[in-house]
Parts: structure tokens; sequence; C-alpha cells
């Protein structure tokens, strides 16, 4: 995001008058609502403000947000949201992408919006499927997903968008999921961080690939299956019987009980989001053994790509008139003179 | 090359034009020597037209047939359209060079080599058994043989170099002497090489007088006898300032001007690509005019990037040759549905898949036209020479500014690289073309994104206006609202509207480059086919034959007028580097029986060539004669011309 003049707005300003057509019970809705939520708590204006999506169910976003909003090819919304960002830094971009779109088809553009650092929010909604084009396996799909087209069960392995973002040099990773309350602080976090923001979203699709993340997700003893990273917070989850902590021996996080609230003593880790190695290890670790690490798992600033266009063009254009008859004359030229028709 | 130009030693009258190749190995520089030939040829005021024939191997193997490396340039007092057919001089670094450019020599002309090279090696590589010096095989050219490497070293040797980077400065030594032979200034090289040496002084040095034994080697040379030095006047030219100028930089300078003329920021998005990299790498040093460059992840991002930019409100320009502008074929379909203005500059070169890198063809003209899916119309533009392609590309700036449409500009690989004088244009002297963007709503209360002005072209909404959030996209577009809408009636509408906008774009009529309105054969080109099929049909005419000269810059739409045009002559030849593309538009358009030329070695149409083929159209005119008479006609029926 940028810093900009805060504006006052409801979530009904952020409305459109389009009917929204995705399947009804859909997580989708829960996440437009939350965006909807939030970006009146951000200031947000909506004439400055652009979704930009590529192909697939999520990617309909931009339809339902009452901003500008450009729904563009298969997997190519980050290359053009680039391209918007360059010729006009003041606009606040929203990527909205899914598994298939942002993983699969447009995986190059995903690595290098994300190792440029062009300041945007990217939502990456993950329901580990293939929803429009009818419930085919994508490359987040669980090994063994039975779908139209793995009828005996997918046998590639699964990316880990997280992980796949930080390897790509994002220099922010968040994670939520569509129908939780702290999602719209995950995105708030987002938008506070200076750069490409990833957040990976969970989404239930409830038609494909129904009920994939209750495992985590079911508000029945979430507590026990959710770890929530607040930056400056120990990292403890289960009511605070259960932390993070890291087991030097063989360089791993593991899980160590908490007796009396004396997390310090069981060697629990405080969350510090500026850590790369312990954004590594956070992104990597294992839902089962481990609960889910969701929140703002590494946020580090560096300088923006746009800025560094910006100052470059400054850089180059400094003492520079731009003068285009003098430019089309420039090098070595000869004058043919009236009388003679011949150089002089 | 019109007139006969064979140098004989003690011959002093200068011809019209002449034609020499430097011919080397890759590492020799031979693209430089050329390079630096022309820029002192054009500061001598003559008119001329090069051809430069590069590997695609950056460093192919030394001496090898493949690693040969060749610079042609035609130039004369008169006006040259092409890089000339067959050499005068053939100026051959090594034995490959020879072997590879020796058949190409006119009867009669001179050959400049350098048996410094001639090892038994080398002789090898080029698959010589014997060397061509000793076996009598060069007995129709006039053979100028002495040891250019050891003279270079000799002339370099105060300097301290070693053999290695003494021979560096061979193609200088090499150059004095080609700028000796036609009386060619030497201070515009001395200034280049003091530039490009600037912080190497020595080497600077070394090079200089590398150029200027050359040239003392000329004159000592006249004084025994083997060639006369001699003096080309100057081309009658219309008053004014002259440069010289490749495709690329016409193309960028173009660029620049239309972004200027339409007071817009330019963006240009592009990946690395042959021929096509020379347009980002002279835009990339233009920041000051408000141009931004970005060297994007792949050819897709490379247009997605100027999409957006042109989305937020700049000119969008994206840039690449045929296998990376199949690859944006989609997004060029997405900048049509959402109708916005886009520059896509295709360096067109030998295909298809990677094809000829290097190489020159015009086969990418159906993948203009035609080639996206469902009904997709674009204007297409095309380039005809370097100084065109600065004019092609304000015009391609133009319809895609007014008429909020992806625009294609077609250039070729041999326009890309070629140089030729050019009258500098003094740019107060275009048509401005300002873009307006929407600032208040222009339905009532309403926006409509998709309403049509009296072009046909919807309005440019820059994100950031306030009250103005709409948004667009790939799906079909509602009349107006521009909301989703499948309904059949709609895309029907739609379909007809974004048909009807491109067939709308206005486009000068069609005129005639040489020749009449009417007759029995006109020879029909696009691109840069140009300045041969010029020559050919001077020639032809200067026979007396009833032939003209019309050549297309509008590929789509095309000019109102040219189907009356064509159907008053009784002929029409169409010659492309390509197996007949334009001729299929022009009969399907026309229904025309236009004829096919067609060339697609990856080297331009000779003069020659077309003389043989208008010849054919007349009764008791015999074949041209000379030259590299080789068009492989395509096997389509031709009646009119196999019976006049």
């Amino acid at each position: 995001m940028n810093q900009m003049t805060k504006i006052e707005t409801t979530l009904k300003d952020w409305e459109t008058d389009q009917e929204v057509r995705w399947c009804p019970g859909c997580g989708d809705y829960a996440i437009l609502k939350a965006v909807q939520r939030t970006l009146p708590q951000l200031g947000a204006n909506p004439a400055n403000t652009v979704f930009i999506s590529g192909i697939g169910c999520s990617s309909r976003f931009p339809y339902y947000m009452e901003t500008y909003g450009f729904h563009t090819i298969h997997g190519r919304a980050p290359a053009l949201a680039t391209g918007v960002k360059l010729a006009n830094p003041e606009l606040d971009i929203w990527l909205v992408t899914g598994d298939g779109d942002g993983l699969s088809i447009g995986g190059n553009h995903m690595m290098h919006v994300l190792r440029r650092n062009v300041n945007m929010q990217i939502m990456l909604f993950n329901n580990e499927i293939y929803g429009l084009t009818k419930g085919q396996a994508s490359p987040t799909s669980r090994e063994g997903t039975k779908s139209p087209s793995t009828p005996l069960g997918s046998y590639d392995r699964p990316a880990n968008p997280c992980a796949f973002a930080l390897g790509s040099g994002a220099r922010f990773v968040g994670r939520g999921f569509d129908v939780s309350k702290n999602l719209p602080e995950v995105l708030k976090a987002a938008h506070a961080h200076q750069g490409a923001a990833f957040i990976e979203i969970f989404q239930n699709c409830i038609v494909y690939n129904k009920d994939v993340f209750e495992d985590f997700a079911a508000p029945k003893g979430a507590e026990d299956r959710q770890l929530w990273l607040v930056p400056g917070e120990p990292m403890l989850f289960a009511k605070g019987t259960k932390g993070i902590a890291l087991d030097r021996d063989k360089l791993a996080l593991t899980v160590v009980d908490v007796a009396d609230e004396n997390w310090a003593s069981a060697g629990v880790l405080v969350h510090d989001a500026t850590n790369r190695s312990l954004a590594h290890l956070l992104v990597e670790m294992p839902f089962g053994p481990f609960p889910m690490a969701l929140g703002v798992l590494y946020d580090d600033p560096r300088p923006t790509f746009e800025a560094a266009v910006i100052e470059e063009r400054a850089k180059s254009s400094a003492g520079k008139e731009p003068n285009l008859a003098k430019l089309l004359a420039k090098g070595q030229t000869w004058t043919v003179d009236d009388k003679a028709g011949h150089p002089a | 090359m019109a007139t006969s130009a064979v140098i004989k030693p003690q011959e002093t009258p200068a011809p019209e034009a002449v034609v020499v190749r430097f011919a080397g190995d890759s590492g020799d520089g031979m693209q430089l020597t050329g390079g630096q030939f022309t820029l002192s040829t054009a500061l001598a005021g003559n008119d001329l037209a090069t051809f430069p024939d590069f590997p695609a191997e950056i460093r192919a193997p030394q001496g090898t047939l493949f690693g040969v490396s060749a610079f042609q340039i035609n130039f004369g007092s008169r006006e040259i359209n092409t890089a000339g057919d067959a050499p005068d001089v053939l100026v051959a670094m090594n034995p490959a060079a020879l072997k590879v450019n020796l058949a190409a020599l006119k009867p009669g002309g001179l050959v400049i080599i350098d048996t410094g090279e001639f090892t038994k090696r080398n002789l090898d590589k080029a698959k010589y058994d014997v060397s061509p010096l000793d076996d009598g095989s060069l007995a129709k050219w006039d053979v100028l043989a002495f040891d250019i490497s050891a003279l270079t070293i000799e002339a370099v040797k105060p300097f301290g170099l070693g053999n290695k980077d003494a021979l560096r400065s061979k193609n200088m030594w090499t150059l004095g002497l080609a700028l000796w032979m036609f009386d060619r200034p030497r201070d515009p090289i001395h200034a280049w090489l003091k530039a490009k040496f600037k912080s190497k002084p020595d080497i600077a040095d070394a090079n200089i007088a590398a150029l200027d034994a050359g040239h003392a080697y000329g004159e000592t040379a006249e004084l025994s006898g083997p060639i006369k030095q001699m003096h080309m006047p100057p081309v009658e030219s219309a008053p004014g300032l002259y440069r010289t100028i490749t495709g690329a930089e016409a193309i960028s300078l173009g660029l620049v001007a239309g972004a200027q003329l339409a007071e817009l920021p330019m963006f240009f998005g592009g990946y690395p690509i042959t021929p096509a990299s020379a347009i980002l790498h002279h835009l990339a040093r233009l920041k000051e005019f408000g141009v931004t460059t970005f060297q994007a992840e792949d050819e897709i991002a490379a247009i997605c990037s100027a999409i957006g930019a042109s989305y937020a409100g700049q000119l969008g320009v994206t840039s690449s040759s045929g296998p990376g502008i199949a690859l944006k074929t989609e997004a060029m379909g997405l900048a049509i549905m959402t109708e916005l203005p886009l520059v896509i500059v295709n360096s067109q070169r030998g295909g298809p898949s990677t094809g000829l890198p290097t190489k020159t063809e015009q086969s990418d003209l159906y993948q203009a036209v035609y080639g996206r899916n469902g009904d997709a119309p674009m204007p297409v533009v095309s380039c005809s020479s370097p100084s065109d392609a600065f004019e092609c590309a304000i015009e391609a700036c133009r319809i895609a500014v007014e008429y909020m449409t992806p625009v294609m500009l077609l250039t070729d690989g041999y326009i890309a690289n070629a140089a030729e004088p050019w009258a500098v244009p003094d740019p107060a002297s275009y048509a401005p073309f300002p873009a307006k963007f929407l600032q208040e709503k222009n339905g009532g209360d309403t926006l409509l994104p998709y309403k049509r002005d009296a072009k046909g072209a919807r309005p440019w909404i820059k994100p950031g206006t306030p009250d103005l959030m709409h948004r667009i996209g790939g799906i079909e577009k509602a009349v107006d609202t521009g909301h989703i809408d499948y309904s059949p009636q709609n895309h029907q509408t739609m379909t007809d509207a974004r048909i009807g906008k491109v067939l709308g774009v206005t486009v000068p009529d069609q005129e005639v480059a040489l020749g009449e309105a009417s007759g029995k054969l006109v020879v029909v080109g696009w691109g840069s086919t140009f300045g041969p099929i010029h020559q050919a049909v001077r020639r032809a005419r200067a026979k007396g034959l009833d032939v003209s000269h019309v050549h297309v810059r509008h590929i789509w739409p095309l000019p109102k007028n040219l189907g009356t045009l064509l159907h008053s002559y009784d002929n029409v030849l169409v010659p492309e580097m390509n197996t007949g593309q334009f001729k299929t538009v022009l009969r399907d358009q026309y229904l025309v029986d236009a004829q096919p030329l067609t060339k697609t070695s990856g080297q331009p149409f000779a003069i020659s060539e077309l003389e043989t083929a208008i010849a054919k159209f007349f009764d008791g005119v015999p074949d041209n004669e000379g030259g590299e008479v080789s068009v492989n006609e395509t096997q389509l029926p031709s009646p009119k011309a196999e019976n006049p």
C-alpha cells in the first residue's frame, strides 16, 4: 500500500450492484466480506484502489468490489499489475489469484512479482482444486486427490504456496482462511507492508473439495490446531498449554508443553517476523504433528521495485533536456544545402 | 546496383554506385568495420543501403564456414534503395569468408585477401584442399592478396601489444584501405575510436595507427599500380539535415515521437529476443522522455505489463519477434476485448519456431492479421525501410490512441539492422493526437465505460479518477455498461462493433510508388522488399515496360482505394519473403488474380530476381543477366505469368 489520505467509507461503499455468482456456501463469500470490512478500517479510497485478478473462481472477485478492477487472463495478473503500478505508483493494488492461476499457469509471474517486490497485496485463494473448470486436481491438491483428471488419485506432490513465496524472495508472507475472524488482521498487516505482500487464504470449495481444511479450520478444537503468529508474542497454542520451540540439535521446530504459563522456561520461541530463517521453518512446519501456522509468518520490508524504477528514471534523466528535435538530430550529421545539393 | 562498377586497375571514372562486402570471421569485427565505413560514406554525401549478415552464434568456432560474418554496403551518387545484389568488391579476411562469399562477387570484381590467414589449418577449416590463391580458381576476378595480418602487427608495434591483441586491429587496417579506395574521410573514425576507447588510450592509438597504415598502404600500392583510388561524387539530395539510421533506432525514435504527439508517458515492456532487443536497448537510454522500460520475465509478462500501463494511462508498447509474438497472442486478445491502446512491434525473422533468428523474412503477416482466437481484429502497419520505420511507429501510436486498440507494427530483421541516410524530420511538422481521459460520468448519473464515440472508440478511464470506478476484463462486455454479458445478441453487437471500429480506421489512400495508376503489370509489395522492387521496376520501365510499383503500408485495414487500383492493372505480381501471405489477403479482399513471387531463403530479394519475374509478363524481353537468380516460385497456378 501507499501512504495516503484516509477516506471514510462503510462496507456498503465497497459493494457493487452486480449479482455475486459463486456457489452458495463458497468460501469466497467470506473472503469478500472480510475484504469489504477491512478496507473502511484502513481508510482506503475506492477511486484509488484497483483489484486485479487472473482466471478462476477467485478471479471473479473484482466484479464485486466497487473499486477499479481488471479481470485479466489466466495467470498473468501479477505481470499486468506490475505495469499498472509502474505507470501509477499511487494506486493501491490488490491482486486476487488462486492455486491454479497463481502457482500453475502463472507461477512464473508470481515468482517475479515477489522477487521484484512490487508494492501490492497478493491474495492467493487456495482451495486445492480447479473449481471453475469443474474439479481437476491443482498444484496444491494433496497426493491421492481423486478428481475427473485423476480418477485413481493424484500422484504429483503438492506445492507449498508460502514456501514458494518465501523462496521467491517475498518480504511478507501471511496466512489465513476464509471464515477466520482473524483474516482482516492479516489483510491489514499485508496492507501496512511496503512491498509485495503474499497472503495464502485457505478457501473451502464446497462443490469439488469440500471441507478439505476442516482438520484445522473447524471451530471445535481450533485452538489446538491453529497457531496464530503475532510479532513479539510467544508462539503458543492450545490455550497457552503448548508452544513451539527450537530443537537445536536437529535445527527443527518442536512442540513443547507449557506449564503454568511459564513459556519462557519451556523454551517457547518469541515470534520475530523479521527473522527469515524462522520464516523458513514456519512455512515448512507440517500440519499434523504441528498446528497450522497462521497470521503474519514473515514481515521484513525492503525497498520496492517501483521506487527503484522511479529513482533510476530520475537519475538517468538528471540534467538531460527531453528535446525531441535534438534527439532526432543526434550523432554525426551532415547538411545538404539549397544551392549545390551537395553536403556542406 | 544499376550500373556495372567493376574496378579495373588504372581505371578512374567513378561508377554511379558500388557494392562492397566485408567478410571475415565473426570475431574479426566485420560489423564494426561495415558500420564505420557506412558512417564515413554517409558523411561523404553518398546515398547508401546496408545489409549486415551475421551468424546466430555469438562466438562461432573461429575460421569455420558457419562462423562467417559479412556486411554489405551499396553506395553511390544516385538514389540507393537496396543493399545491392552482387558485390563489386569483396574483402575476405580468411579462407572461410572467401569461400562463403566468392560466388556472389561480380565477374571482374575485386577481391582483397588477407594471406596471413591462409594457413593450412584455416584452409582445412574452410574445406579447401588446395589454397585458392595457388590453384588459379580466382582467375575471373582481380585479386589483391597480401598479408594484412603481418602489416597490422607491424603498424601497431610501437604500442607494445601482444600478437593476439595487435591482430584485433586488423579490421581497422582493412577499413583504412577501404577508406582510401573510395576517398572517404578518416576523421570521423579517429573521433569514434577515441570515444570508444576513452579509458584505454593505448588501444585507441593502436587502432588509429592500424587505420592510418591501411590508408597509407592504399596510397603506396597505387604508386606500384594494382588499384586506383576512386572518388564518388555526392548524391543529389533534397536540402536539409541528414544522419544515418537503422530501423531499430528509427522505431525507437518514432515511438518516443508518437508518445509525445499523444502527450503520454510511454511504458515499454520487453523481453530479450533477436532481432527485436535493439529497440529495448535504445529506449532504455531515453528515460528523460518519460519512457519507462521494463525487462519482463517473459514475453507474456512484457505485453501484460504494457497493457497494465495503458490501463493506468500511459502508452503501453511491447516488442518481439515471431516466437515471442506467438506467446503474446492471448494478451493481444485481452487488449482487443478491453479496448486499450497498445503498440506491438514485431521484428520478423525466419520461422517457424526458432527458425532463422538472425535472418530476415516477412512470414508473420498471417499472424499479424489473423493470428488470434476469436474474431479479434487489429490494425497492422508495416515499415518499408529504416527511415519509413519512424513514420510508421508514429502512425501506429496514432491509431492505438485514437481508436483505443492494440496495433501491430511490422518490421523485419533486415530493416532493424540495415542503415540508410535519413533526412532528420522536424517534430513540429507532425499533427499531435493528444489522448483524452474521461473525467466525469458519461451517461448522466451512470458511467458507461463502453459507450463509443463517432470513431467507435470507448473512453479511456484512468484508475485513480474519482467516481469512475468500473471493472473491465476479457469476458464479453455488455454494450455501453461493460458489465459481463453472455447473451447472443450482445455478443453479435459487440463483435460487429470491434470489427467495425478497426475497419473504420482512417488510413491514407494508396499511392503508386513508381509508374502509372493502371497498365499491364503492377508489382505490389509491403515491408522491406521496397528497395529491390523499386529498383527492379525502375529498370524495367527504363527498358520501356509498362510496369508500376505499389507499396502498401497499411496492411489492415487496407487503403479504401486499393481494390479499385489493383483491378486497373492487367496483372498483379506480389513478391514476398514468405510463401505468399499478402497475396492471399489481396485475393480474399479484392478477388484479384494476384500472382505470388516468393522467397524464403533468409536473404532479401535481389533486384535481378525481380527483374526476371517482371520480364515473364512481357514478350521478347530476355531474362536479366548476372546476379543470383534463384527465386523459389510457389506451385500456385500462374497462367498469366506463363502466357502473358
